[in-house]
């Protein structure tokens, strides 16, 4: 029987794990800060003792869309957002570096700043411990300043300044987690250049138009595939039938 | 089966939480010291379905892989406790408080409740009562032949007698505050449980230790702003109608591949 089938079956298979990955894109496309997968499809030839005519294909990701939701107001002091490219650094939980782009931060019962999942966020000289505080003002370049329980407005505390990073996309890779860490797992230094907006959220960058279209094409293409394997049915009957004449 | 169908699903789902939590900020928009609620949304774990830099032969190594998402979820529902604008009631027991804090309210069950609604009333013994009718606390007693109350600016109660015509101090109003307010726990009735994640209560007179002071014959507003919840709802309508279609989508797939082989 011809190995037609098995190629229109690949073929199908990495069609619908391609509609999988756009399709998540879509369940986040209200999640701040989220940036959305790409996807492509690789052909893989097969050699050997044969003509190479047998091409499957395969399914990849080369990488995440890095560029930029548009800004959501929020007007909350802790929702931060960084204008242009740049990252937040914040220690996962097993204390190592990771990198987000979700500034909603809340701030714990011993003042850390977290994210939603518990992330420290980390300042220029270690975690950014916040005192009790009655106002927190956090700068454009990342400084934050705090007037404490019971001080006047004259009596500003700066605390630290936000660790704002800013790695070559290239050696970004996005984890099981959802946070980006450096492929090599170094240290990131401080970037001096970059500017954040407090009161402001980042917006998902998933395109939701674009999703959607992808899922249906590949739902076409799909159904090509499932043509190929009736055809390749067809012919196997075809070719029996050749062998029940003679 | 097509995971397609369960990633949607999540996707559904959260966008039926966040037109829950929409539907509940204006219903609310209306009521004394609410506090909007906001859902937050995370990626779920991916799945690595294909490791990238695995060898794809014994000299060659795959250059990215097949990372395959799971979906959303809603991690939190995050109380914004930003001031809502403040209504002058001109009734003599509406309180307001310009800042932070919370007034302290003794529940049923004999554990303290926190509100920033400054409805309060008095009872049938005299005592400052919520609309509940649960007891301020520290609680206060306005004598029955009280002309007027005066509250201060700094908490302090005190009220004019019709008879002798002598003012006397009969109370002061102390605030409670938490490291945290977001981590505050919600019991309806505007009225929230001091958590773990709020920290403990401070308590203190108004204006003092960073408290707000209090405004009397005034009442905070719901921190809702209706135009922004609209322009989430159309968000949100059109996010579920777009996570449905990819169902019905797969859902032709499947039945196209079941009719045809």
């Amino acid at each position: 029987m011809d190995k037609l089938l098995y190629i229109a079956m690949s073929g199908a298979k990495q069609t619908m794990l391609a509609q999988n990955v756009h399709s998540n894109n879509l369940a986040n496309v209200s999640t701040d800060g989220f940036k959305a997968e790409l996807v492509q499809a690789r052909s893989m030839p097969v050699y050997g003792n044969h003509f190479p005519s047998r091409v499957y294909s395969m399914t990849e990701q080369p990488s995440v869309d890095f560029s930029h939701g548009s800004p959501i107001e929020t007007n909350r002091d802790l929702d931060l957002m960084i204008e242009g490219d740049g990252w937040f650094s914040v220690l996962d939980e097993t204390g190592a570096e990771a990198f987000t782009r979700v500034g909603n931060f809340s701030i714990d019962t011993a003042g850390y700043m977290r994210t939603q999942n518990g992330d420290i966020l980390m300042g220029n000289a270690g975690p950014i411990i916040l005192p009790p505080y009655e106002k927190v003002e956090i700068g454009h370049d990342g400084t934050v300043t705090v007037q404490a329980l019971g001080q006047g407005p004259e009596t500003l505390v700066e605390i630290d300044r936000i660790k704002l990073v800013n790695p070559n996309n290239v050696e970004l890779q996005k984890n099981p987690d959802g946070l980006f860490r450096r492929t090599d797992g170094q240290e990131e230094l401080p970037a001096a250049e970059i500017r954040i907006r407090s009161g402001f959220l980042e917006s998902s960058n998933a395109n939701p138009v674009h999703s959607l279209l992808e899922i249906m094409s590949l739902s076409k293409q799909f159904e090509m595939q499932v043509k190929l394997m009736k055809k390749a049915e067809e012919m196997d009957t075809a070719s029996a039938r050749i062998m029940h004449f003679s | 089966m097509h995971a397609s169908l369960w990633i949607s699903k999540t996707g559904l789902g959260a966008q039926e939480q966040k037109l829950n939590t929409i539907s509940n900020n204006l219903a609310n928009v209306g009521t004394t010291g609410f506090k909007r609620d906001r859902a937050v949304f995370n990626d779920l774990l991916y799945q690595i379905k294909r490791q990238p830099g695995a060898a794809s032969s014994q000299d060659t190594t795959l250059p990215s892989g097949l990372q395959q998402g799971t979906g959303v979820r809603t991690v939190a529902t995050q109380k914004v406790f930003g001031i809502g604008n403040i209504e002058i009631t001109e009734n003599p027991l509406d309180m307001a408080i310009n800042g932070r804090g919370f007034f302290q309210v003794l529940m049923p069950d004999g554990s303290l409740g926190y509100s920033r609604d400054g409805t309060f009333q008095v009872d049938n013994t005299g005592q400052i009562v919520t609309a509940q009718g649960y007891v301020m606390q520290p609680a206060i007693t306005i004598p029955a032949t009280a002309a007027t109350t005066t509250i201060g600016s700094d908490g302090v109660v005190s009220v004019l007698d019709a008879a002798t015509g002598a003012t006397t101090q009969v109370g002061q109003v102390q605030l409670a505050d938490f490291v945290n307010p977001s981590g505050l726990q919600a019991i309806g009735g505007n009225l929230f449980r001091e958590t773990t994640a709020s920290g403990a209560a401070t308590t203190s007179n108004p204006g003092l230790n960073g408290l707000g002071s209090i405004y009397q014959g005034a009442i905070e507003n719901s921190n809702v702003s209706v135009v922004e919840e609209l322009v989430n709802m159309i968000a949100t309508q059109r996010a579920y109608e777009m996570n449905s279609k990819v169902i019905s989508t797969v859902d032709q797939m499947l039945q196209y591949i079941n009719q045809n082989t």
